[in-house]
């Protein structure tokens, strides 16, 4: 028996009513599994801006999350256009959301600074024109 | 007495087994075994839902019949304000009031009056508790239970103070105790309630050790002795001047009344038990920014739509209306001179310290003095809770992480083998609540009619098979015997 589960996740693209699905469904296993619900809320809310980022910038991607006795990794990968400088991509209020986007309520510029901030680790490797893969990892 | 004592009871004889109240119960809490609708009770929350769709009327809510009334020498009904929208063309409080010291209480103390203390309570509360924003109200039983399951994270949003009906039964108890000289248990002290949810809340209450209600009437039961006794009471024109209520009281009784109590406009109040999940989902998610405060109620409308009343909740919202239209704003205030530190310390735990740290002197404010003005001194009366709601895990699959891992991966393997029809036919509202059941061993595989029917396709073709053969062997035999 593996001591770890892998759940997939497939984010469409530009479709704001199903964005969070994802989040909602590694939320309420989490909470079955008995995770503490400080850490439940962090993976929630890191995926859930995650999951936000590829619907708005990325046409969609795929989500794997690795559930193990130790740790939650949350892998996310898009066929997206690339983040051009990540430094500034961090930065709080720092956004290319376009108007439409943005009248919506999103593109605030919190998405990636949030994701570092309620993950215990994050790395994001891109390149442009070909997408983005972020690793997020929340230590239970 | 069971933490999770629940106010729905079924009756074996009406239930037909069928699937409407598993597929509408919000917390997945029934299943179909055996042809019967069984409630596992830990799941419950009392929100009536599976009351309101059983066609066959095979689930009841519970609550005390009027008969309790014997029990006490002296008894105070605790009309709920939902109870005055249930009447046609009424335009003064009193009547109901004065029908119901007809009916055979001795007194009656309106929810809506204490309502208004709450309201002024909670405002002060909120606006000292910016860290807590958004503060989520409390005054409806199944939100709390339903929080308590399911939303961990959302505990502390949670408002520390009593429901009205809890603070008006305290007061009520109180004044009958001084005008009376009896002693407490000689008095009762009964609620006319919308739901049965606060019969739970009663039995085993959530922030408070003990409810100081004795007693849970249905607002239907006590609605056509109403009537009749209602109609002699305004022939006689012996209408007495019972009612405390304003405005704000009286609107406790809909969606939005409680939350337009605390005069802000930045708040949010969902009704309706799915809205409520999802607004709850969202909160958690920090989906919702910077409101004051969230009002919940699980029915439909508020409290007018619970299982308990008669009227169509929103044409008692409109009545409602039409009642507090020409009626103070509130009529209850808290005398300044008695709040805070002294009534609140003496009942709060160490955790829950700050929330006593309210005030003093400033009830005044805003208020206009007049008339008909109840100043309600509550040093002895316990207003908030004395404990924290408790988180209690009651979904959890697995004693630790390495059997929740081992068991929500089997839960994943047998959705993708289930038809994912969701037919409810096996007893589980959905195939994803039969997987987990089958993880939890409570249910199997097989009670899959489409697992079953495969099995049986196969179990047959094995038979079918076994037979060819033995019909070739016995032909075989005889092939042999005929040679020699």
């Amino acid at each position: 028996m593996s001591d770890k589960i892998v759940l997939t996740y497939q984010v469409s693209a530009d479709d704001f009513t199903r964005a969070g699905e994802a989040s909602s469904d590694v939320k309420s296993k989490l909470k079955k599994m008995g995770v503490k619900p400080e850490i439940v809320r962090k993976v929630a809310i890191a995926m859930y801006e995650g999951e936000i980022n590829m619907v708005i910038h990325a046409n969609g991607g795929s989500i794997d999350v690795i559930i193990s006795p130790t740790e939650i990794s949350m892998i996310l990968e898009d066929k997206g256009p690339g983040i051009e400088d990540i430094e500034k991509a961090m930065q709080a209020g720092y956004s290319t959301a376009p108007d439409n986007i943005r009248s919506l309520g999103f593109g605030a510029g919190m998405g990636l600074p949030n994701m570092k901030k309620y993950s215990d680790e994050m790395q994001i490797e891109s390149e442009i024109g070909t997408g983005t893969k972020v690793t997020m990892k929340v230590f239970l | 007495m069971d933490k999770f004592f629940n106010a729905v009871r079924l009756d074996e004889n009406l239930c037909k087994g069928c699937i409407n109240c598993i597929k509408r119960c919000p917390t997945g809490a029934i299943r179909v075994r055996n042809g019967k609708a069984v409630i596992t009770k830990k799941f419950c929350i009392d929100c009536g839902e599976c009351i309101r769709i059983c066609p066959h009327h095979a689930k009841l809510p519970f609550y005390d019949p009027i008969s309790i009334l014997d029990q006490f020498e002296y008894t105070v009904a605790l009309p709920a304000p939902s109870l005055y929208g249930q009447f046609n063309n009424l335009d003064d409080i009193n009547i109901v009031l004065t029908a119901l010291k007809g009916m055979g209480f001795d007194d009656v103390y309106e929810v809506s009056g204490a309502a208004e203390l709450v309201s002024e309570m909670s405002r002060k509360y909120v606006e000292e508790n910016e860290d807590k924003w958004p503060i989520i109200s409390t005054a409806c039983p199944s939100v709390v239970r339903l929080i308590r399951v399911r939303f961990p994270n959302l505990i502390e949003h949670l408002l520390p103070i009593l429901a009205p009906v809890d603070l008006a039964a305290s007061l009520a108890r109180e004044k009958a105790m001084k005008e009376t000289g009896l002693s407490s248990e000689k008095i009762g002290i009964i609620f006319i309630s919308p739901c049965p949810a606060k019969v739970s809340a009663v039995r085993t209450p959530l922030g408070i050790d003990k409810s100081e209600v004795d007693g849970v009437l249905a607002i239907k039961d006590v609605y056509p002795r109403l009537l009749s006794l209602m109609k002699e009471v305004e022939v006689s024109g012996e209408i007495e001047e019972l009612s405390i209520s304003g405005k704000i009281g009286i609107s406790w009784g809909g969606t939005g009344g409680e939350a337009g109590g605390l005069l802000t406009d930045n708040y949010l109040a969902a009704d309706g038990i799915e809205n409520v999940i999802r607004v709850l989902e969202d909160l958690e998610d920090q989906k919702i920014g910077m409101l004051e405060f969230i009002e919940l109620n699980a029915c439909n409308g508020g409290c007018v739509g619970g299982v308990l009343t008669v009227e169509n909740p929103f044409v008692a919202r409109v009545k409602l209306k039409r009642l507090r239209k020409y009626l103070p704003v509130a009529r209850n205030h808290i005398n300044d001179t008695n709040i805070g530190a002294g009534g609140s310390k003496k009942v709060l735990s160490p955790e829950n310290q700050d929330v006593g740290k309210t005030n003093k002197g400033e009830a005044n404010q805003g208020m206009a003095n007049s008339n008909g003005i109840n100043r309600t001194g509550l040093d002895k009366t316990n207003v908030y809770w004395t404990h924290k709601v408790k988180y209690e895990p009651v979904f959890k699959l697995g004693m630790d992480m390495k059997e929740s891992i081992a068991m929500i991966s089997k839960v994943e393997e047998l959705c993708k083998e289930f038809p994912g029809l969701d037919c409810g036919s096996c007893g589980a509202p959905t195939c994803k609540a039969l997987a987990e059941d089958v993880v939890r061993g409570v249910a199997s595989e097989k009670d899959c009619i489409h697992i079953l029917r495969q099995y049986i396709h196969k179990i047959s073709d094995e038979i079918s098979m076994l037979d060819n053969q033995n019909k070739a062997i016995t032909y075989s035999n005889k092939e042999d015997t005929e040679k020699e």
